[in-house]
Protein backbone atom coordinates (compact mmCIF):
# COMPACT_ATOMS: atom_id res chain seq x y z
CA UNK A 1 0.00 0.00 0.00
CA UNK A 2 1.28 3.81 -0.80
CA UNK A 3 1.53 6.35 1.76
CA UNK A 4 -1.55 7.99 0.76
CA UNK A 5 -3.70 5.05 0.73
CA UNK A 6 -1.63 3.75 4.42
CA UNK A 7 -2.91 7.42 5.26
CA UNK A 8 -6.41 6.63 4.58
CA UNK A 9 -6.29 3.42 6.23
CA UNK A 10 -5.33 5.13 9.39
CA UNK A 11 -7.89 8.04 9.27
CA UNK A 12 -10.76 4.64 8.79
CA UNK A 13 -9.31 2.82 11.62
CA UNK A 14 -8.88 6.15 13.59
CA UNK A 15 -12.71 6.52 12.97
CA UNK A 16 -13.59 2.97 13.81
CA UNK A 17 -11.79 3.34 17.25
CA UNK A 18 -13.22 6.01 17.88
CA UNK A 19 -16.81 4.64 17.28
CA UNK A 20 -16.18 1.44 19.31
CA UNK A 21 -14.80 3.29 22.25
CA UNK A 22 -17.94 5.65 22.19
CA UNK A 23 -20.41 2.93 21.67
CA UNK A 24 -18.98 0.84 24.66
CA UNK A 25 -18.64 3.81 26.76
CA UNK A 26 -14.32 2.53 27.41
CA UNK A 27 -11.66 2.28 26.23
CA UNK A 28 -8.12 4.27 26.27
CA UNK A 29 -8.63 6.60 23.32
CA UNK A 30 -5.43 8.31 23.81
CA UNK A 31 -2.71 5.95 23.53
CA UNK A 32 -4.77 4.26 20.50
CA UNK A 33 -4.75 7.62 18.71
CA UNK A 34 -1.00 7.49 19.11
CA UNK A 35 -0.40 3.80 17.87
CA UNK A 36 -2.53 3.60 15.15
CA UNK A 37 -0.67 4.62 12.19
CA UNK A 38 2.29 2.48 13.59
CA UNK A 39 -0.45 -0.26 13.54
CA UNK A 40 -1.62 0.47 10.19
CA UNK A 41 2.12 0.97 8.84
CA UNK A 42 2.51 -2.49 9.88
CA UNK A 43 -0.48 -4.64 9.27
CA UNK A 44 -0.65 -2.82 5.46
CA UNK A 45 2.35 -2.12 4.96
CA UNK A 46 5.46 -4.40 6.21
CA UNK A 47 3.95 -8.03 8.09
CA UNK A 48 3.45 -10.79 6.19
CA UNK A 49 0.15 -12.18 7.69
CA UNK A 50 -2.34 -14.21 5.93
CA UNK A 51 -5.79 -12.93 7.44
CA UNK A 52 -7.13 -16.35 5.94
CA UNK A 53 -4.27 -17.92 7.78
CA UNK A 54 -3.40 -16.34 10.83
CA UNK A 55 -1.81 -19.35 12.41
CA UNK A 56 0.28 -19.93 9.46
CA UNK A 57 4.13 -20.90 10.87
CA UNK A 58 6.04 -18.69 8.79
CA UNK A 59 3.91 -15.44 9.64
CA UNK A 60 5.60 -12.39 10.93
CA UNK A 61 4.39 -11.91 14.29
CA UNK A 62 3.18 -8.91 15.96
CA UNK A 63 2.86 -8.35 19.96
CA UNK A 64 0.68 -5.38 21.21
CA UNK A 65 2.97 -5.16 24.36
CA UNK A 66 0.37 -2.11 25.24
CA UNK A 67 -2.25 -4.41 25.49
CA UNK A 68 -5.02 -1.83 26.83
CA UNK A 69 -4.71 0.14 23.54
CA UNK A 70 -6.25 -3.38 22.22
CA UNK A 71 -9.47 -1.47 20.30
CA UNK A 72 -6.70 0.17 18.19
CA UNK A 73 -5.26 -3.75 17.34
CA UNK A 74 -8.54 -5.03 17.02
CA UNK A 75 -10.28 -1.93 14.29
CA UNK A 76 -6.50 -3.03 12.83
CA UNK A 77 -7.12 -6.62 12.70
CA UNK A 78 -10.91 -6.14 11.33
CA UNK A 79 -10.04 -3.40 8.43
CA UNK A 80 -7.01 -5.88 7.15
CA UNK A 81 -9.86 -8.89 7.20
CA UNK A 82 -9.03 -10.87 10.20
CA UNK A 83 -12.49 -10.81 11.18
CA UNK A 84 -15.67 -9.16 10.04
CA UNK A 85 -15.78 -5.50 11.41
CA UNK A 86 -19.48 -5.86 12.83
CA UNK A 87 -17.75 -8.17 15.47
CA UNK A 88 -16.73 -4.43 16.50
CA UNK A 89 -19.85 -3.51 18.14
CA UNK A 90 -19.95 -6.50 20.70
CA UNK A 91 -15.87 -4.45 22.10
CA UNK A 92 -16.38 -4.91 26.71
CA UNK A 93 -20.08 -6.50 25.76
CA UNK A 94 -20.41 -9.42 28.13
CA UNK A 95 -19.10 -12.74 26.35
CA UNK A 96 -17.74 -10.29 24.09
CA UNK A 97 -13.56 -11.96 22.63
CA UNK A 98 -13.38 -8.22 22.46
CA UNK A 99 -11.93 -8.12 25.81
CA UNK A 100 -10.28 -4.98 27.37
CA UNK A 101 -7.25 -6.72 26.32
CA UNK A 102 -6.17 -8.90 23.44
CA UNK A 103 -7.13 -12.60 23.90
CA UNK A 104 -5.40 -14.95 21.54
CA UNK A 105 -7.50 -17.57 22.45
CA UNK A 106 -10.21 -15.79 21.35
CA UNK A 107 -9.36 -13.31 18.47
CA UNK A 108 -7.62 -14.42 14.83
CA UNK A 109 -4.21 -12.85 14.61
CA UNK A 110 -3.74 -12.19 18.42
CA UNK A 111 -0.20 -13.64 18.97
CA UNK A 112 0.05 -13.57 23.41
CA UNK A 113 -2.69 -11.96 25.84
CA UNK A 114 -0.73 -9.04 26.82
CA UNK A 115 -2.53 -6.38 29.47
CA UNK A 116 0.29 -6.57 32.13
CA UNK A 117 3.06 -3.95 30.93
CA UNK A 118 6.80 -5.36 30.31
CA UNK A 119 5.38 -8.66 29.05
CA UNK A 120 5.71 -8.12 25.28
CA UNK A 121 9.28 -7.99 24.57
CA UNK A 122 10.23 -11.14 26.55
CA UNK A 123 7.92 -12.99 24.36
CA UNK A 124 9.52 -11.49 21.29
CA UNK A 125 12.83 -12.29 22.06
CA UNK A 126 11.41 -15.97 22.38
CA UNK A 127 9.70 -15.72 18.75
CA UNK A 128 12.74 -14.55 17.26
CA UNK A 129 15.35 -16.84 18.59
CA UNK A 130 12.65 -19.76 17.44
CA UNK A 131 13.13 -18.45 14.27
CA UNK A 132 16.75 -17.97 14.42
CA UNK A 133 16.79 -22.21 15.33
CA UNK A 134 14.75 -23.09 13.15
CA UNK A 135 16.56 -21.36 10.33
CA UNK A 136 13.12 -19.22 9.54
CA UNK A 137 12.69 -15.77 7.88
CA UNK A 138 9.68 -14.53 9.85
CA UNK A 139 10.21 -11.27 11.43
CA UNK A 140 9.15 -10.29 15.09
CA UNK A 141 7.58 -6.53 15.47
CA UNK A 142 6.97 -5.52 19.57
CA UNK A 143 4.89 -2.42 19.94
CA UNK A 144 5.65 -1.05 23.48
CA UNK A 145 4.72 2.47 25.24
CA UNK A 146 7.17 4.40 26.73
CA UNK A 147 5.52 4.77 29.90
CA UNK A 148 6.00 0.75 29.79
CA UNK A 149 9.75 1.23 29.28
CA UNK A 150 9.98 1.55 33.41
CA UNK A 151 9.26 -2.10 33.89
CA UNK A 152 12.60 -4.00 34.59
CA UNK A 153 11.31 -7.02 32.45
CA UNK A 154 11.84 -4.81 29.04
CA UNK A 155 15.76 -4.51 29.91
CA UNK A 156 16.32 -8.28 30.88
CA UNK A 157 14.48 -8.64 27.52
CA UNK A 158 17.04 -6.19 26.09
CA UNK A 159 20.09 -7.82 27.25
CA UNK A 160 19.21 -11.13 25.86
CA UNK A 161 17.87 -9.46 22.90
CA UNK A 162 21.04 -7.93 21.56
CA UNK A 163 23.15 -10.93 23.36
CA UNK A 164 21.70 -13.22 21.02
CA UNK A 165 21.83 -11.22 17.91
CA UNK A 166 18.29 -11.21 16.90
CA UNK A 167 18.71 -8.95 13.93
CA UNK A 168 14.85 -11.10 13.36
CA UNK A 169 13.45 -8.64 16.04
CA UNK A 170 11.99 -4.95 16.24
CA UNK A 171 10.85 -3.05 19.56
CA UNK A 172 8.71 -0.19 18.38
CA UNK A 173 8.54 2.28 21.25
CA UNK A 174 5.14 4.56 20.83
CA UNK A 175 7.09 7.44 22.22
CA UNK A 176 4.03 9.66 23.47
CA UNK A 177 5.79 11.19 26.52
CA UNK A 178 2.49 10.55 28.57
CA UNK A 179 1.54 7.45 30.80
CA UNK A 180 -1.38 7.48 32.52
CA UNK A 181 -1.36 9.40 35.59
CA UNK A 182 1.57 12.57 34.19
CA UNK A 183 4.25 13.23 31.59
CA UNK A 184 6.79 10.58 31.57
CA UNK A 185 9.29 13.42 32.22
CA UNK A 186 7.65 14.65 35.57
CA UNK A 187 6.80 10.54 36.79
CA UNK A 188 9.73 8.44 35.53
CA UNK A 189 11.80 10.18 33.28
CA UNK A 190 13.13 7.34 30.48
CA UNK A 191 14.86 9.66 27.53
CA UNK A 192 17.03 9.66 26.29
CA UNK A 193 15.35 6.03 24.98
CA UNK A 194 17.43 5.47 21.83
CA UNK A 195 20.58 5.76 23.65
CA UNK A 196 19.63 3.25 26.11
CA UNK A 197 19.12 0.47 23.67
CA UNK A 198 22.02 1.25 21.72
CA UNK A 199 23.84 1.10 25.02
CA UNK A 200 22.28 -2.54 25.62
CA UNK A 201 23.61 -3.13 22.04
CA UNK A 202 20.78 -2.28 19.75
CA UNK A 203 20.52 -0.69 16.55
CA UNK A 204 18.60 2.64 16.83
CA UNK A 205 16.34 5.21 15.27
CA UNK A 206 14.16 8.11 15.70
CA UNK A 207 11.23 8.55 13.41
CA UNK A 208 8.08 10.69 13.25
CA UNK A 209 5.54 8.49 14.59
CA UNK A 210 2.33 9.70 12.70
CA UNK A 211 4.77 9.79 9.18
CA UNK A 212 3.54 6.74 7.16
CA UNK A 213 6.89 7.16 4.85
CA UNK A 214 8.97 7.35 8.02
CA UNK A 215 7.55 4.17 9.21
CA UNK A 216 7.54 2.28 6.57
CA UNK A 217 11.14 2.54 5.80
CA UNK A 218 12.40 2.18 9.08
CA UNK A 219 10.68 -1.35 9.14
CA UNK A 220 12.00 -2.35 6.15
CA UNK A 221 14.06 -5.37 6.20
CA UNK A 222 17.01 -3.46 3.99
CA UNK A 223 16.77 -0.84 7.03
CA UNK A 224 17.89 -3.28 9.93
CA UNK A 225 21.55 -4.38 10.83
CA UNK A 226 22.96 -8.01 10.36
CA UNK A 227 23.55 -9.14 13.89
CA UNK A 228 21.37 -6.59 15.95
CA UNK A 229 17.97 -5.91 16.83
CA UNK A 230 16.39 -2.64 16.02
CA UNK A 231 14.83 -0.26 18.37
CA UNK A 232 12.58 2.47 16.64
CA UNK A 233 11.81 5.46 18.70
CA UNK A 234 8.05 6.50 17.31
CA UNK A 235 7.68 10.12 18.35
CA UNK A 236 3.96 10.22 18.74
CA UNK A 237 1.41 12.62 20.80
CA UNK A 238 -1.66 10.87 22.41
CA UNK A 239 -4.74 11.65 20.77
CA UNK A 240 -3.39 12.35 17.87
CA UNK A 241 -6.20 13.34 15.13
CA UNK A 242 -8.35 14.91 17.55
CA UNK A 243 -7.60 18.45 18.43
CA UNK A 244 -8.76 18.16 21.73
CA UNK A 245 -7.49 15.32 23.07
CA UNK A 246 -4.38 15.81 21.37
CA UNK A 247 -1.20 15.35 24.26
CA UNK A 248 -3.80 15.53 26.86
CA UNK A 249 -2.97 12.77 29.25
CA UNK A 250 -6.76 13.12 30.44
CA UNK A 251 -7.48 11.18 27.34
CA UNK A 252 -5.65 8.25 27.98
CA UNK A 253 -8.85 6.60 28.79
CA UNK A 254 -11.56 8.88 29.28
CA UNK A 255 -14.20 8.77 26.77
CA UNK A 256 -15.72 11.38 25.05
CA UNK A 257 -19.51 12.68 25.32
CA UNK A 258 -21.58 13.18 22.99
CA UNK A 259 -20.50 16.99 21.74
CA UNK A 260 -17.23 15.34 22.43
CA UNK A 261 -17.88 12.42 20.10
CA UNK A 262 -19.32 14.81 16.74
CA UNK A 263 -16.59 17.32 17.03
CA UNK A 264 -14.17 14.08 16.87
CA UNK A 265 -15.79 12.05 14.26
CA UNK A 266 -16.94 15.72 11.80
CA UNK A 267 -12.38 16.35 12.12
CA UNK A 268 -11.36 12.74 11.30
CA UNK A 269 -13.94 12.85 7.98
CA UNK A 270 -12.16 15.75 6.86
CA UNK A 271 -9.66 14.12 6.82
CA UNK A 272 -10.96 11.70 5.01
CA UNK A 273 -10.71 12.63 1.50
CA UNK B 1 14.25 -42.60 58.10
CA UNK B 2 14.20 -46.02 57.72
CA UNK B 3 14.80 -46.89 54.34
CA UNK B 4 17.11 -49.42 53.17
CA UNK B 5 17.23 -48.76 49.68
CA UNK B 6 19.55 -46.67 47.36
CA UNK B 7 18.14 -42.84 46.89
CA UNK B 8 17.79 -41.30 43.89
CA UNK B 9 17.94 -37.51 43.18
CA UNK B 10 15.24 -37.55 40.12
CA UNK B 11 16.56 -33.92 38.46
CA UNK B 12 18.98 -37.40 36.66
CA UNK B 13 16.01 -39.08 35.11
CA UNK B 14 14.42 -35.85 34.41
CA UNK B 15 17.44 -35.01 32.29
CA UNK B 16 17.90 -38.67 31.24
CA UNK B 17 14.41 -38.38 29.81
CA UNK B 18 14.58 -34.98 28.52
CA UNK B 19 18.06 -35.74 25.96
CA UNK B 20 15.46 -38.90 25.45
CA UNK B 21 13.00 -36.97 24.14
CA UNK B 22 15.34 -34.34 22.59
CA UNK B 23 16.96 -36.71 20.17
CA UNK B 24 13.60 -37.65 18.91
CA UNK B 25 11.64 -34.43 19.15
CA UNK B 26 13.51 -31.26 17.45
CA UNK B 27 11.28 -29.63 18.73
CA UNK B 28 12.28 -29.58 22.17
CA UNK B 29 14.19 -26.67 23.67
CA UNK B 30 15.13 -26.08 27.53
CA UNK B 31 15.34 -22.68 28.47
CA UNK B 32 17.05 -21.65 31.52
CA UNK B 33 18.44 -18.84 34.10
CA UNK B 34 22.17 -19.55 34.66
CA UNK B 35 21.18 -22.47 36.16
CA UNK B 36 23.01 -25.25 33.68
CA UNK B 37 24.35 -26.81 36.58
CA UNK B 38 21.39 -27.06 39.20
CA UNK B 39 18.98 -27.98 35.98
CA UNK B 40 21.68 -31.20 35.06
CA UNK B 41 21.56 -29.59 31.60
CA UNK B 42 25.26 -29.58 30.82
CA UNK B 43 24.86 -32.90 28.61
CA UNK B 44 21.82 -31.20 26.93
CA UNK B 45 24.13 -28.11 26.04
CA UNK B 46 26.69 -29.93 24.87
CA UNK B 47 24.66 -31.97 22.59
CA UNK B 48 22.03 -29.41 21.41
CA UNK B 49 24.04 -25.86 21.81
CA UNK B 50 21.80 -23.88 19.56
CA UNK B 51 18.97 -25.69 21.22
CA UNK B 52 20.01 -24.56 25.04
CA UNK B 53 18.94 -20.67 25.51
CA UNK B 54 20.91 -19.40 28.52
CA UNK B 55 19.18 -15.78 29.44
CA UNK B 56 21.02 -15.16 32.90
CA UNK B 57 19.59 -14.82 35.93
CA UNK B 58 16.66 -12.90 34.48
CA UNK B 59 13.43 -14.65 35.77
CA UNK B 60 10.45 -12.62 34.28
CA UNK B 61 12.38 -12.82 30.76
CA UNK B 62 12.91 -16.55 31.35
CA UNK B 63 9.34 -17.02 30.96
CA UNK B 64 8.57 -14.84 28.55
CA UNK B 65 11.49 -16.00 26.06
CA UNK B 66 9.65 -19.32 26.78
CA UNK B 67 6.39 -18.37 25.90
CA UNK B 68 7.67 -16.86 22.62
CA UNK B 69 9.50 -20.15 21.83
CA UNK B 70 6.11 -21.71 22.17
CA UNK B 71 4.37 -19.34 19.84
CA UNK B 72 7.39 -20.22 17.38
CA UNK B 73 6.40 -23.85 17.39
CA UNK B 74 8.95 -25.17 19.80
CA UNK B 75 8.08 -27.15 22.81
CA UNK B 76 10.46 -25.24 25.85
CA UNK B 77 11.50 -26.78 29.08
CA UNK B 78 11.70 -23.70 31.29
CA UNK B 79 14.20 -24.80 34.02
CA UNK B 80 14.93 -23.03 36.73
CA UNK B 81 15.19 -22.93 40.64
CA UNK B 82 11.65 -23.19 41.99
CA UNK B 83 11.38 -20.66 43.94
CA UNK B 84 12.46 -18.30 41.57
CA UNK B 85 10.48 -19.47 38.34
CA UNK B 86 7.05 -19.36 40.42
CA UNK B 87 7.89 -16.21 42.60
CA UNK B 88 9.34 -14.24 40.30
CA UNK B 89 8.06 -14.41 37.28
CA UNK B 90 4.30 -15.63 38.79
CA UNK B 91 2.45 -12.79 36.35
CA UNK B 92 4.46 -13.95 33.35
CA UNK B 93 3.35 -17.78 34.04
CA UNK B 94 -0.11 -16.26 35.05
CA UNK B 95 -0.50 -14.15 31.79
CA UNK B 96 2.18 -15.44 29.03
CA UNK B 97 1.86 -19.02 30.24
CA UNK B 98 -1.52 -19.60 31.50
CA UNK B 99 -3.73 -17.39 29.83
CA UNK B 100 -2.03 -17.55 26.72
CA UNK B 101 -2.48 -21.02 26.94
CA UNK B 102 1.10 -21.36 25.54
CA UNK B 103 2.62 -24.97 25.45
CA UNK B 104 5.12 -24.13 27.75
CA UNK B 105 6.36 -26.73 30.27
CA UNK B 106 7.65 -25.25 33.60
CA UNK B 107 10.19 -27.38 35.46
CA UNK B 108 10.97 -26.26 39.03
CA UNK B 109 14.09 -27.68 40.03
CA UNK B 110 14.70 -28.29 43.88
CA UNK B 111 11.29 -27.09 44.81
CA UNK B 112 10.27 -27.42 48.28
CA UNK B 113 12.82 -27.44 51.11
CA UNK B 114 15.75 -28.84 48.80
CA UNK B 115 17.63 -26.07 49.67
CA UNK B 116 17.74 -26.84 53.09
CA UNK B 117 20.29 -24.55 54.79
CA UNK B 118 19.79 -21.75 52.67
CA UNK B 119 16.83 -20.73 54.08
CA UNK B 120 12.99 -19.79 53.23
CA UNK B 121 14.29 -17.24 50.23
CA UNK B 122 15.41 -20.73 48.44
CA UNK B 123 12.56 -22.76 49.80
CA UNK B 124 10.02 -22.98 47.26
CA UNK B 125 6.88 -23.98 49.69
CA UNK B 126 4.61 -21.70 47.92
CA UNK B 127 4.41 -22.96 43.80
CA UNK B 128 1.39 -25.57 44.60
CA UNK B 129 -0.26 -23.00 45.80
CA UNK B 130 0.69 -20.21 43.20
CA UNK B 131 0.82 -22.71 40.47
CA UNK B 132 -3.13 -24.23 41.08
CA UNK B 133 -5.01 -21.04 41.26
CA UNK B 134 -4.06 -20.46 37.57
CA UNK B 135 -6.30 -21.92 35.61
CA UNK B 136 -5.18 -24.57 32.99
CA UNK B 137 -1.66 -25.89 34.07
CA UNK B 138 -0.95 -29.48 34.72
CA UNK B 139 0.56 -29.37 38.20
CA UNK B 140 3.07 -32.98 38.53
CA UNK B 141 4.90 -33.47 41.18
CA UNK B 142 6.60 -36.58 40.92
CA UNK B 143 7.71 -39.36 43.68
CA UNK B 144 11.15 -41.36 42.16
CA UNK B 145 12.82 -42.04 39.28
CA UNK B 146 10.09 -44.13 37.14
CA UNK B 147 7.22 -41.45 37.80
CA UNK B 148 9.64 -38.50 37.20
CA UNK B 149 10.81 -40.25 33.69
CA UNK B 150 6.33 -40.79 32.75
CA UNK B 151 5.62 -37.13 33.92
CA UNK B 152 8.23 -35.66 31.53
CA UNK B 153 6.81 -37.95 28.23
CA UNK B 154 3.48 -36.38 29.58
CA UNK B 155 4.85 -33.07 29.37
CA UNK B 156 6.13 -33.75 25.66
CA UNK B 157 3.23 -34.90 24.39
CA UNK B 158 0.65 -32.98 26.44
CA UNK B 159 -0.46 -29.58 24.18
CA UNK B 160 -0.62 -26.98 27.10
CA UNK B 161 1.17 -25.64 30.81
CA UNK B 162 2.43 -27.80 32.94
CA UNK B 163 4.53 -27.41 35.89
CA UNK B 164 6.59 -29.84 36.54
CA UNK B 165 7.86 -29.92 40.21
CA UNK B 166 11.12 -31.40 40.75
CA UNK B 167 13.32 -32.11 43.70
CA UNK B 168 17.06 -32.71 44.33
CA UNK B 169 16.51 -34.64 47.93
CA UNK B 170 17.18 -38.26 47.26
CA UNK B 171 14.38 -40.72 47.14
CA UNK B 172 14.06 -44.74 47.28
CA UNK B 173 12.35 -46.23 43.52
CA UNK B 174 8.53 -46.98 44.44
CA UNK B 175 7.43 -47.68 41.14
CA UNK B 176 8.40 -50.13 38.43
CA UNK B 177 11.24 -48.76 35.77
CA UNK B 178 8.39 -49.07 33.02
CA UNK B 179 5.68 -47.36 35.42
CA UNK B 180 3.36 -45.35 33.00
CA UNK B 181 2.32 -41.93 34.86
CA UNK B 182 -1.41 -41.08 34.34
CA UNK B 183 -2.27 -37.62 34.55
CA UNK B 184 -4.97 -36.97 37.24
CA UNK B 185 -4.99 -40.29 38.56
CA UNK B 186 -4.03 -41.01 42.00
CA UNK B 187 -1.78 -44.44 42.14
CA UNK B 188 -2.98 -46.93 44.84
CA UNK B 189 0.46 -47.69 46.54
CA UNK B 190 -1.19 -49.99 49.31
CA UNK B 191 -4.63 -50.44 50.41
CA UNK B 192 -5.95 -50.31 53.92
CA UNK B 193 -9.28 -49.40 55.65
CA UNK B 194 -8.99 -47.61 58.85
CA UNK B 195 -7.21 -44.41 56.88
CA UNK B 196 -5.64 -42.80 53.98
CA UNK B 197 -2.38 -40.97 54.00
CA UNK B 198 -2.25 -39.19 50.55
CA UNK B 199 1.19 -37.70 49.63
CA UNK B 200 3.35 -36.84 46.59
CA UNK B 201 6.84 -36.17 45.71
CA UNK B 202 9.49 -36.54 48.53
CA UNK B 203 6.24 -37.84 50.78
CA UNK B 204 5.38 -40.32 49.09
CA UNK B 205 8.01 -42.83 50.53
CA UNK B 206 8.06 -41.03 53.98
CA UNK B 207 4.17 -42.51 53.85
CA UNK B 208 4.77 -45.75 52.71
CA UNK B 209 6.95 -46.01 55.69
CA UNK B 210 4.53 -44.62 58.08
CA UNK B 211 2.14 -47.09 56.72
CA UNK B 212 4.10 -49.96 57.76
CA UNK B 213 4.87 -48.58 61.12
CA UNK B 214 0.62 -47.96 61.50
CA UNK B 215 0.18 -51.55 60.60
CA UNK B 216 2.37 -52.76 64.01
CA UNK B 217 -0.32 -50.65 65.93
CA UNK B 218 -3.20 -52.75 64.14
CA UNK B 219 -4.19 -49.64 61.97
CA UNK B 220 -4.88 -50.68 58.30
CA UNK B 221 -3.76 -47.78 56.08
CA UNK B 222 -4.47 -47.07 52.49
CA UNK B 223 -1.69 -45.06 50.65
CA UNK B 224 -2.38 -42.67 47.29
CA UNK B 225 0.58 -40.95 45.68
CA UNK B 226 -1.15 -37.85 44.08
CA UNK B 227 1.39 -36.97 41.64
CA UNK B 228 -1.04 -34.95 39.74
CA UNK B 229 -2.20 -31.75 42.02
CA UNK B 230 -4.35 -30.76 39.09
CA UNK B 231 -6.01 -31.80 37.69
CA UNK B 232 -6.95 -33.93 40.82
CA UNK B 233 -8.22 -37.07 40.98
CA UNK B 234 -11.40 -36.09 43.13
CA UNK B 235 -12.62 -39.69 42.52
CA UNK B 236 -9.67 -41.28 44.42
CA UNK B 237 -10.31 -38.82 47.39
CA UNK B 238 -14.27 -38.89 47.91
CA UNK B 239 -13.83 -43.29 47.92
CA UNK B 240 -11.26 -42.43 50.26
CA UNK B 241 -13.37 -40.86 52.34
CA UNK B 242 -16.22 -42.95 52.11
CA UNK B 243 -14.18 -46.35 52.85
CA UNK B 244 -11.46 -45.11 54.98
CA UNK B 245 -13.04 -42.39 57.13
CA UNK B 246 -9.91 -40.68 57.66
CA UNK B 247 -7.57 -38.61 55.55
CA UNK B 248 -4.13 -37.31 56.16
CA UNK B 249 -2.36 -35.06 53.54
CA UNK B 250 1.92 -35.09 53.55
CA UNK B 251 3.72 -32.68 51.42
CA UNK B 252 6.38 -30.33 51.41
CA UNK B 253 4.66 -27.68 51.47
CA UNK B 254 3.14 -24.97 53.09
CA UNK B 255 -0.07 -26.92 54.71
CA UNK B 256 -2.11 -23.79 53.00
CA UNK B 257 -2.86 -23.67 49.80
CA UNK B 258 -0.99 -26.84 48.59
CA UNK B 259 -2.34 -30.62 48.48
CA UNK B 260 -3.85 -30.71 51.84
CA UNK B 261 -5.51 -27.84 50.88
CA UNK B 262 -6.52 -29.50 47.45
CA UNK B 263 -7.64 -32.54 49.08
CA UNK B 264 -9.50 -30.36 51.65
CA UNK B 265 -11.61 -28.96 49.41
CA UNK B 266 -12.78 -32.11 47.70
CA UNK B 267 -13.28 -33.58 51.22
CA UNK B 268 -15.50 -30.91 52.84
CA UNK B 269 -17.87 -30.34 49.91
CA UNK B 270 -18.44 -34.17 48.98
CA UNK B 271 -17.64 -36.45 52.23
CA UNK B 272 -16.75 -34.70 55.02
CA UNK B 273 -14.33 -36.81 57.15
CA UNK B 274 -11.42 -36.09 59.77
CA UNK B 275 -8.55 -35.31 58.25
CA UNK B 276 -4.88 -34.17 58.80
CA UNK B 277 -2.90 -31.69 56.48
CA UNK B 278 0.80 -32.29 57.43
CA UNK B 279 3.03 -30.02 56.05
CA UNK B 280 5.46 -26.42 56.29
CA UNK B 281 2.97 -25.28 59.32
CA UNK B 282 2.67 -21.45 58.11
CA UNK B 283 5.95 -20.23 58.88
CA UNK B 284 9.36 -19.52 57.65
CA UNK B 285 11.78 -22.51 58.31
CA UNK B 286 14.28 -22.38 60.78
CA UNK B 287 17.78 -23.64 59.49
CA UNK B 288 18.23 -27.20 58.29
CA UNK B 289 18.43 -30.03 55.41
CA UNK B 290 15.12 -31.14 53.48
CA UNK B 291 14.91 -34.45 55.89
CA UNK B 292 15.89 -32.88 59.27
CA UNK B 293 12.72 -30.20 58.25
CA UNK B 294 10.41 -32.75 57.35
CA UNK B 295 11.09 -34.93 60.26
CA UNK B 296 10.99 -31.68 62.89
CA UNK B 297 7.80 -30.53 60.76
CA UNK B 298 6.10 -34.15 61.81
CA UNK B 299 6.91 -35.77 58.38
CA UNK B 300 9.11 -38.11 59.48
CA UNK B 301 7.35 -41.82 59.29
CA UNK B 302 7.08 -41.65 62.86
CA UNK B 303 5.62 -38.29 62.97
CA UNK B 304 3.16 -39.16 60.40
CA UNK B 305 1.89 -42.60 62.12
CA UNK B 306 1.19 -40.80 65.05
CA UNK B 307 -0.81 -38.39 63.55
CA UNK B 308 -2.63 -41.69 62.06
CA UNK B 309 -3.09 -42.94 65.32
CA UNK B 310 -4.52 -40.11 66.54
CA UNK B 311 -6.94 -38.79 63.73
CA UNK B 312 -8.24 -42.84 63.90
CA UNK B 313 -8.33 -42.64 67.65
CA UNK B 314 -10.37 -39.28 66.61
CA UNK B 315 -12.53 -41.13 64.48
CA UNK B 316 -13.39 -43.89 66.97
CA UNK B 317 -14.16 -41.47 69.60
CA UNK B 318 -16.67 -39.62 67.00
CA UNK B 319 -18.24 -42.31 66.06
CA UNK B 320 -18.80 -43.89 69.91
CA UNK B 321 -20.66 -40.10 70.19
CA UNK B 322 -23.45 -40.97 67.54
Amino acid sequence: MEVHDLQETARRIRLLDLETVYRAGAGHIGGEMSAIDILTSLYFHTLRVDPSHPDKPERDRFILSKGHTACALYTTLAVRGFFKEELLQSFLQPYSALNGHPNRVKVAGVETNTGCLGHGLPIGVGMAKAAKISGEHWRVFVLCGDGELQEGSNWEAAMAAAHFKLDNLTVIVDNNRLQQGARVSDTNELAPIAEKFSAFGWATCVVDGHDMKQLCDAFDARATTAGQPTCIVANTFKGQGISFMKDRVEWHHKVPDKDQYEQARQELEELIA
Amino acid sequence: MSTTTSLHDCRDAFVTTLQEEASRNSQIVAVCNDSIGSSKLAGFASHWPERLINVGIAEQNLVGVGAGLANGGKIPFVCAASCFLTGRALEQIKADVAYSQANVKLCGISSGMAYGELGPTHHSIEDFAWMRVLPGIVIIAPADPAETRSAVQFAVNHAGPVFLRLSRVGVPELFDTDHAFSVGKADLLQDGGDLTIIANGTLTHRAMDAAKLLEKLGIQARVLNMGTVSPLDTEAIVKAAEQTGAIITCEEHSVYGGLGSSVAEVVVQHQPVPMKILGVPGIFAPTGSANFLLDEFGMAPEGICEAGRHLVGNKLVGNKGK
